[in-house]
């Protein structure tokens, strides 16, 4: 995780496109790598709310991604039942299980939630509106992206 | 007993924050009561579950794209309820 480069997950542990499923995973800097921490807060370093959000949007977007195989980006438009349950610090190992549960009409749902050693630290419906890549290069340095997340593509994406 | 309509115009005004007295059978969602796409997203979820059918948004999108239908036959509310009331009676066929 790489917060200030808005890398937010280490690796797709598994998809399953045909149950709409998705699971990640990351951990979250120590207090000493990144920049963020200086400033939420000095003194008391503590994992923004707001960039749980990302992790989760991340998670479920790449899922998005996935059922459209890569040819257009989720681009996030709504958050919905955002919570925040537990408070999450530098070191915390998390993992990332989303659903999609709505696709169709230029517009991708899906429910996330975020936990810590099985315990749900952060949940969210979060709506994507699906749009074309701006350009072939972009695409592939999205695909590209997914590989390093260890994407388990089952075939080629053209 | 409220029909389809009311409903759907509580679910409108609920989720919109619209006025319910502004809400009319003739009313078209997008171009007289400026509901967008992803409000109108939140308002077939809502009307999925109220009725306990599925909005069938894509293929409405894919057709209005297509030339093959207007907007109105969707998004004016009296056409639209008469398309919920046609899912509902499909279910129960």
């Amino acid at each position: 995780m790489r917060l200030e480069y808005f890398q937010m997950l280490d690796r797709i542990v598994d998809v399953d496109v045909g149950a709409r499923l998705i699971r990640t995973a990351c951990t979250i800097p120590k207090a000493n790598e990144s920049p963020v921490f200086e400033g939420h807060f000095p003194g008391y370093p503590l994992m923004p709310g707001v960039l749980l959000i990302e992790c989760m949007a991340q998670t479920t977007g790449w899922l998005a991604s996935a059922l459209v195989n890569f040819d257009q980006m989720p681009i996030l438009a709504g958050v919905k039942e955002g919570k925040m349950r537990s408070a999450v610090f530098p070191g915390d190992a998390l993992e990332f299980e989303g659903k999609v549960i709505h696709e169709g009409s230029g517009f991708t749902v899906g429910e996330i939630k975020g936990l810590r050693d099985g315990k749900t630290v952060c949940n969210a419906q979060i709506t994507y509106r699906m749009v074309a890549y701006p350009n072939p290069q972009f695409r592939q340095a999205i695909r590209d992206w997914a590989e390093r997340l260890q994407f388990p593509f089952k075939e080629p994406v053209k | 007993m409220s029909t389809t309509f009311d409903k759907v115009a509580e679910i409108i005004a609920e989720t919109c924050d619209i006025p319910r007295e502004n809400i009319k059978p003739e009313s078209h969602a997008i171009n007289d009561l400026e509901i967008d796409s992803l409000d109108f997203l939140d308002i077939a979820f809502a009307i999925d579950k109220a009725f306990g059918i599925k909005l069938p948004l894509e293929q409405w999108t894919q057709e209005v794209n297509d030339g093959k239908a207007t907007t109105d036959q969707y998004f004016v509310l009296k056409n639209l309820s008469d398309r919920i009331d046609e899912l509902i009676a499909a279910k129960g066929a």
